[in-house]
């Protein structure tokens, strides 16, 4: 197939094709940048949960466990705890959430281990204020159930 | 070898297969964690074995892009490196820099870590892959921008051949895309949008410019075929790779909070990424058959045709089966993403760094023709001491990910938990374990390869 294609078709198509691509990405990267404040509700972002997002990435949270489907497969899901440990009751996740941290590393011989990272109270609450928010971003409807 | 300035590629050869055993060490140590939960607590977490991981895979495949840039691109040129002493400056700054921050992962906690380096400052840790305190990654920046300079020089001085314009063309994309590493929105969507731009431009973007001009370089110094005609195909791989690849970055984007025509042109765009991998076997393989010369290093060109099949099954075939957005809905984050990835970086980054180094380290050694027959049988049986481990590993993988999708992901009711589901796969991470071993046990094989001792030599 390639004997009729010359070095200076091949180039062309090289240099067309990836301008062409590039043109395509940068426009659409303009259009999502304009739509995602609203679809991950930019204006909710508190100093609470921006202080939670630093924590989750000063901790390595993302090393275990995955937010939005990314990170790491050791640990369950966090984009959608807040439904499934929270029932979505921000008290209640709270309290769930003070407790789940301190309790760390179970004493479960054999289990999966979570550090203790000994987080003060408001450093927890951050976090919980993060995950609720990281909650209610419009991700098309993913994950399929609440077990993430 | 035809400039002596190509001799500084040597230690960056050495020091990625230092790393690449480090690397796999602790995906062993992973991979034990995976079937019993308290190995190594808490000396080693888990997710410390992976930064360890991970990372010293992304810095061995550096070291081996340099080392494969400096031998080749004097030869290309047809003069001396700009500046050897520069290049072990390099060699050297980076070494210890990456050194310094895998000793930081193992023995400072990663939060004390951020607060030592002062991550406060312009906080860029605790992402994936890019987990490198602000102070490493700028290193990363001032290494990258020295080693372009020493290179560029040298290509812009000597003669200009398709393959180091290329080469030299994914470098600069690489440098120019790992400054998004330093841009941390408060925003977690368009932090993870912008993330993108790193981590897939990078391995699905200008890494196979990198990739193909590696393997292009390889292949005409083994076949002897024609420089036209290798330049021909090189255009028309990456120019599949950036038509398909960067549009493609779209199936990053299907459930991280962008709108929704992702789901639409990640879909279409990533479903024509598997064609330039599919073309770089046909490439491989037809240079092959049109070979002008003999080359008695037999094992180089094993090591390329292996890289493009390695690569078209990990990264177009296992892509390929998780990156239409109405099955990624269900595959997202499991155990199936895991398959894919492993099977990728060796078959397409791994590979290829073996395909130069097994061409370009008997030549720095004094032997022309490549290693000795005795040698090269060792090292065939490497070759495939590696490629059944890691398509092994993936095997079990993939079979792990199909458990998880049936049983934590499709059921409405009665869907397991996360980490009943987890303990439901322990057998297969047995089976996944044990080909781990045999890759480990490949790649020390391979290290006896350059020790072995010919009867006529």
């Amino acid at each position: 197939m390639t004997e009729r294609i010359t070095k200076n078709m091949a180039r062309n198509i090289y240099f067309g094709g990836s301008i062409f691509a590039i043109l395509v990405f940068v426009g659409l990267t303009f259009d999502t940048v304009q739509q995602v404040p609203k679809l991950s509700n930019d204006d909710k972002i508190t100093e609470s949960v921006a202080r939670g997002k630093n924590l989750w990435e000063v901790n390595n949270c993302v090393g275990c466990h995955t937010i939005m489907g990314e990170g790491a497969y050791y640990a369950p899901e966090l984009a959608n705890v807040f439904d499934r440990r929270g029932m979505k009751n921000e008290v209640a996740f709270k309290a769930f959430l003070q407790g789940w941290m301190a309790a760390q590393p179970l004493q479960e011989p054999g289990r999966r281990k979570m550090p203790q990272f000994n987080l003060s109270e408001s450093q927890v609450n951050d976090i919980a204020d993060f995950l609720i928010w990281t909650s209610r971003i419009d991700d098309n409807e993913w994950p399929p159930n609440i077990e993430g | 070898m035809k400039y002596s300035s190509q001799m500084v590629a040597k230690p960056y050869f050495i020091f990625a297969l230092i790393l690449l055993a480090g690397e796999i060490l602790f995906g062993l140590i992973m991979g034990t964690q995976y079937i019993a939960g308290d190995f190594l607590f808490p000396e080693i977490p888990f997710n410390v074995a992976r930064m360890v991981h991970t990372n010293l895979l992304i810095v061995l495949i550096l070291f081996g892009f340099m080392g494969a840039t400096f031998y080749l691109v004097p030869e290309e040129s047809e003069r001396e490196l700009w500046s050897p002493l520069l290049a072990k400056i390099t060699f050297w700054v980076f070494a210890a820099a990456g050194v310094a921050t895998i000793l930081g992962y193992l023995f400072v906690p990663y939060a004390t870590l951020a607060e030592i380096t002062m991550n406060e400052l312009l906080p860029t840790m605790g992402r994936e892959f890019l987990e490198q305190p602000t102070i490493t990654k700028i290193g990363i920046v001032i290494v990258v921008l020295a080693f372009i300079l020493n290179v560029g020089m040298t290509v812009l001085k000597g003669r200009k051949t398709v393959i180091t314009v290329v080469l030299l063309t994914g470098l600069v994309g690489l440098a120019v895309f790992f400054l998004f590493a330093f841009y941390v929105p408060e925003n977690l969507v368009m932090d993870k949008f912008f993330w993108w731009y790193v981590v897939h431009l990078w391995v699905e973007g200008v890494w196979e410019l990198i990739l193909g001009a590696i393997l292009s370089f390889v292949l005409i110094k083994v076949t002897g075929v024609d420089r036209e005609h290798i330049d021909k195909w090189l255009y028309l791989i990456i120019a599949m790779t950036l038509v398909s690849g960067i549009v493609g970055t779209g199936h990053h984007y299907f459930f991280i909070g962008t709108p929704d025509y992702w789901l639409w042109i990640g879909s279409i765009a990533s479903a024509v990424e598997p064609l330039p991998f599919f073309l770089m076997i046909l490439y491989a393989f037809s240079m092959a058959k049109q070979r002008r010369i003999d080359h008695d290093n037999k094992m180089a060109l094993t090591w390329a045709k292996g890289t493009a099949v390695m690569a078209f099954l990990g990264a177009g075939v296992w892509g390929f089966l998780h990156t239409l957005a109405p099955i990624n809905f269900y595959t997202h984050g499991t155990q199936l993403t895991a398959a894919h990835g492993h099977l990728a970086f060796f078959g397409a980054y791994i590979m290829i760094l073996f395909t130069i180094i097994s061409y370009a380290m008997p030549i720095m050694r004094g032997r022309p023709h490549g290693n000795g027959p005795k040698a090269q049988a060792v090292e065939l049986k490497s070759f495939w001491m590696m490629v059944i481990g890691m398509l092994g590993l993936t095997a079990a993988l993939t079979v792990a990910g199909f458990i998880q999708v049936s049983l934590q992901r499709l059921p409405d009711v009665g869907a397991l938990s996360f980490m009943a589901t987890q303990d439901e796969i322990v057998s297969v991470y047995k089976v996944r374990l044990a080909f781990g071993i045999l890759v480990l046990a490949g790649l020390f094989t391979y290290f006896y390869s350059f020790f072995v001792k010919e009867e006529t030599a």
